[in-house]
């Protein structure tokens, strides 16, 4: 075995002491590529790190006698310098032997600059290594030549191709160890083609390498004559770069800021994160949906001619419409979806466990809104790849879910977009960042309509009632007397010529929701969609009351994220159990109670009391009559 | 109806390309992006993409940011970067110097320059503690640099209320930075907890936080130094003159070349300054930065030679060397930069 030769190509270019200036001509065209290593403890990677840091000459000498003495120190390489020691950077790790963290590193060639995230193979994999991974174009899967296709390749495998990652290396290292042996080699490329295949990844490229030794790094090895493909570091320089894809997909570009330094300029900055947009073009302002034509791509240099994917641009429009941080300008002819309710895989990275039903932030591109995550439909099990049934997500776990926001907001399924279909969770206390996740598609079919920007807006419909619209939200126990309540109000506010109209089982459950039952999943539908017709009709500009016992807190609040803030007023018409059973108008607590009403609230199902109504009804206390008048006084005083 | 909707359209369409071409273009023209042949980006220009895309991000989400600005080379690009972020308004916030009184004259005259330029307000910091103690370099040994440096930065951050700070730190500088985030949290009393970071996920950053808890934010973090040479050099950013080699007045000290700035510098018995030819890497309190022996009077030749050089960065400077490889660790959970 011959040791393989350094390449003259990576190590100080005899081009800088001739001519600097045309060295620095060559790099400043340079492209950028970002990946990550994933492999566990034993398998070499910050070893590859170090050797790539190494033959890149990205090492200096007094690091590199520092690393010498250290390797003498702490080293696990006898006397030979342990590259490792290179990029194990925090003191409390080193001295474990591990790394816990994200590593950022840096080299680069003549052709590109390379990003190499370095993650952990340990007990804190999935957070790191789906970190990691977020921002890569590539990922290097490391195999140990004597321990072929384990468990830990098969995870990193998954999370990379969760992750989007297109092209995977598979790195067969140590190949030193197994003598070069070719058999071998291409029986665990085999084991690993198989393996990935029934995951769904029907591409990668294998590579017989030793990070220690340095074949097939940056020159192709003597050891290894029947490998006749590219070298490690020829692959880097060379495979396609996310961008360069990104520039062929439709224009997007999420606002981030809006430039008003004077009246006269009025600019939209963001990073581009798709397509390409020119002066001229149209555009199409996301969620609001309304258009105009771009004038200029404005920049500190001047002028550009064109905005593409991957650069910071200011835009200027032809018209003055309304466009905020948040927003996602879009070519007016590929618009995005807008929704509000996903089907979304959640990685969850926090010691606290998903509380499915709490809100959190959600923040996609610029654009943060509360989010409530349902309990997840199932668990992936990321060794094995079953689904597991489960209530919640805790640390490292991930799962796919049900997800609905406060509002509909522009995106793309992650699949097609990591900038507009990755998210991140935060919790509302403790401000930490508590998952990360991808949307997949949304749930509700509001993908092809695209808003009308309409001229008569609510507040000319609500000034032309000479009202402000509200949703007065009656709850309370069946018989705790809603309904003559709501209906009193209602006589009232019309009696003072004020615009309404009362939403209750009988002209809802027989019309609009007659499909629905009484499943969990129909109860919360079934709001739902009463939370969306007393939406429309405040954009009418009427004051809507509804009249159901809406016993769980979640389903209120869900309506409540419906209607604009301000207009929601929560009604909890307080009538004790025992009170509300001696009225049984309905004779239904008798029936509940002889069990022919199963699931009846207050008897077998709970029923949530709100926890901070904006008005409480004491019935105990107070007539219906005197109710609606205390209703009304609050309504008009509002 | 449809008809005279479409005159109007190409009429004004024809009006903008027009206009487009009074405006001056790019010295270097993005070439047309087709479905064929994708625009390369260069690693320059997503480095760029990538630092404006975090300045942005931190004016939106925080209520009073601030940029510290030590007047080197990295804070000469992050400056650039922030005038690009916001063009043509000025960045929207102010430069915070944390001085010592000990920095180079040719530091704070750029310094006053930039801040003029830029059009942003300049605030200078010197800790009055340090100050009243007449702490300094040749006295008080790493005090000098808690005092004036670090405790500074914390009293004026405090005395201010500013609950994000832009700082120019990379993370190939140094290995326990190569795990930094770039929103790092602070708590109240401004320590950073290594086990506390937030994950950072795609380019989405999370910058909420409590009373009292601020950021440090590193725009930089992914440039290397070749990448920052490179840059001032395309860019053509002003920086200090001592980046370049002059002659210069020089003391050999405990290995150090030390350069004689003001009449402050106490010669010790049988020193006597020297011209030589000198230029510097990086830039601190004079008295504490070594300078390199070096003919190399343009960018070019000070790239080449840090090319050809072998030994790294911040080897000139004495703060590292405290208490071995982890001392920047230690210093960092202490509140330094």
């Amino acid at each position: 075995m011959s040791a393989p030769a350094t390449t003259p190509a990576y190590v100080t270019d005899e081009l800088i002491a001739r001519d600097i200036d045309e060295y620095l001509r060559r790099h400043q065209h340079k492209s950028l590529l970002r990946f990550i290593t994933c492999g566990s403890v034993d398998d070499g990677k910050s070893t590859l790190i170090g050797r790539l840091l190494y033959d890149s000459k990205m090492i200096f000498e007094d690091q590199l006698a520092a690393l010498e003495a250290d390797s003498k120190k702490v080293g696990t390489q006898g006397q030979e310098i342990d590259f490792a020691l290179l990029v194990d950077g925090l003191a409390a790790e080193r001295e474990q032997g591990i790394t816990i963290d994200v590593a950022y590193r840096f080299f680069s060639t003549e052709k590109r600059k390379f990003i190499v995230a370095d993650t952990p193979g340990h007990e804190q994999y999935t957070r790191n290594m789906v970190t990691g991974a977020s921002t890569a174009d590539l990922a290097i899967i490391l195999i140990d030549a004597r321990k072929g296709v384990l468990t830990q390749t098969r995870r990193h495998s998954y999370l990379a191709h969760l992750i989007g990652i297109r092209n995977l290396v598979l790195a067969v290292n140590k190949m030193d160890l197994i003598g070069y042996d070719q058999g071998r080699y291409e029986a665990i490329v085999e084991d690993y083609r198989a393996f990935a295949r029934s995951i769904g990844i029907t591409e990668f490229v294998a590579m017989p390498i030793s990070g220690f030794k340095g074949d097939n790094i940056t020159a192709p090895s003597p050891n290894t004559p029947w490998y006749p493909g590219p070298t490690l570091m020829a692959h880097l320089e060379t495979v396609e770069l996310d961008t360069a894809i990104d520039q062929r997909k439709p224009f997007r570009l999420p606002v981030q800021w809006v430039n008003r330094p004077n009246l006269d300029f009025r600019g939209f900055s963001g990073l581009v994160s798709s397509g390409v947009i020119k002066p001229g073009d149209g555009v199409r302002v996301l969620p609001s949906g309304k258009t105009s034509t771009v004038t200029r791509v404005v920049t500190f240099e001047g002028d550009l001619p064109q905005a593409v994917a991957g650069q910071s641009v200011t835009l200027c429009f032809a018209d003055e419409i309304d466009c905020s941080r948040g927003d996602v300008i879009t070519r007016a002819d590929q618009p995005t979806e807008v929704a509000d309710q996903f089907e979304a895989t959640v990685v969850w990275m926090s010691d606290e466990a998903l509380v499915p039903g709490r809100p959190y932030w959600l923040k996609i591109g610029a654009q943060t809104v509360t989010a409530r995550v349902h309990a997840p439909e199932y668990q992936i099990n990321i060794n094995t790849l079953e689904h597991i049934a489960i209530k919640t997500l805790e640390l490292n776990a991930i799962g796919v879910t049900k997800i609905t926001l406060e509002r509909a907001i522009p995106f793309e399924a992650y699949a097609e977009s990591r900038a507009l279909g990755g998210f991140i969770l935060i919790d509302k206390f403790s401000n930490a960042t508590v998952a990360a996740g991808m949307l997949q598609f949304s749930l509700r079919r509001a993908q092809n309509v695209h808003w009308q920007a309409l001229d008569v807006t609510r507040e000319l419909r609500a000034g032309l009632k000479s009202q402000r619209p509200a949703v007065l939200w009656f709850t309370g126990l069946s018989g705790s007397g809603k309904s003559t309540i709501a209906n009193l109000v209602e006589k009232k506010l019309a009696h003072i010529g004020k615009h309404t109209f009362l939403l209750d089982g009988d002209n809802v459950r027989h019309g609009l929701n007659k499909d629905l039952g009484f499943t969990q999943a129909d109860r919360i539908e079934n709001i739902r969609r009463i939370g969306e017709v007393a939406r429309l009709m405040t954009d009418a500009g009427l004051i809507v009351l509804s009249a159901f016992i809406s016993p769980f807190r979640a389903e209120r609040e869900l309506a409540r994220s419906l209607i604009p803030q301000g207009e929601f007023v929560e009604v909890f018409v307080d009538t004790p159990l025992a009170e509300a059973e001696k009225r049984d108008v309905k004779g239904l607590y008798k029936k509940a109670r002889s069990g022919q009403l199963p699931n009846f609230t207050g008897i077998d199902s709970p029923y949530e009391a709100p926890e901070a109504p904006e008005i409480r009804i004491d019935t105990t206390q107070m007539t219906a009559e005197q109710a609606a008048d205390a209703i009304v006084a609050y309504l008009l005083d509002q | 109806m449809t008809y005279m909707k479409n005159v109007c359209f190409y009429y004004v369409s024809a009006w903008r390309s027009l206009a487009r071409f009074e405006t001056p273009s790019r010295a270097e023209p993005i070439m047309e992006a087709s479905a064929a042949s994708p625009v390369t980006l260069t690693h320059l220009q997503r480095l760029e993409a990538e630092s404006i895309h975090i300045m942005r991000e931190v004016v939106a989400e925080s209520e009073k940011p601030v940029m510290l600005y030590s007047v080197g080379k990295d804070s000469a690009c992050m400056l650039h970067l922030a005038r690009k972020a916001f063009y043509p308004a000025p960045p929207p916030f102010p430069l915070l110097h944390v001085d010592t009184t000990w920095k180079f004259r040719a530091m704070y005259e750029l310094r006053d320059r930039m801040a003029e330029e830029s059009g942003m307000e300049l605030l200078v910091y010197q800790n009055p503690e340090a100050k009243a103690k007449g702490i300094n370099p040749f006295d008080h040994g790493s005090l000098h640099t808690d005092l004036w440096k670090t405790e500074g930065l914390k009293q004026a951050l405090d005395l201010y209320g500013f609950d994000v700070a832009f700082g120019g730190a990379r993370r190939d500088e140094e290995k326990s930075r190569a795990k930094e985030r770039i929103f790092s949290f602070r708590s109240a009393n401004h320590r950073w907890e290594p086990k506390s970071q937030r994950p950072e996920l795609w380019n989405l950053y999370n910058a909420r936080k409590a009373k009292g808890e601020s950021i440090r934010v590193f725009p930089i973090s992914n440039w290397t130094e070749l990448d920052i040479w490179q840059y001032i050099h395309l860019e053509n950013i002003p920086i200090v003159p001592l980046y370049f080699a002059a002659e210069r007045p020089t003391v050999e000290r405990d290995g150090l070349l030390l350069m004689v700035d003001d009449d402050r510098f106490r010669l010790k018995p049988g020193e006597k300054p020297v011209m030589r030819s000198v230029r510097f890497r990086t830039l601190g309190c004079y008295p504490l930065t070594g300078a390199v022996e070096s003919t190399a009077d343009t960018l070019p030749r000070v790239i080449q030679e840090m090319l050809l050089t072998t030994t790294s960065e911040r080897q000139g400077r004495i703060i590292d060397k405290d208490a071995g490889s982890a001392s920047m660790e230690k210093k960092k959970q202490e509140g330094y930069f």
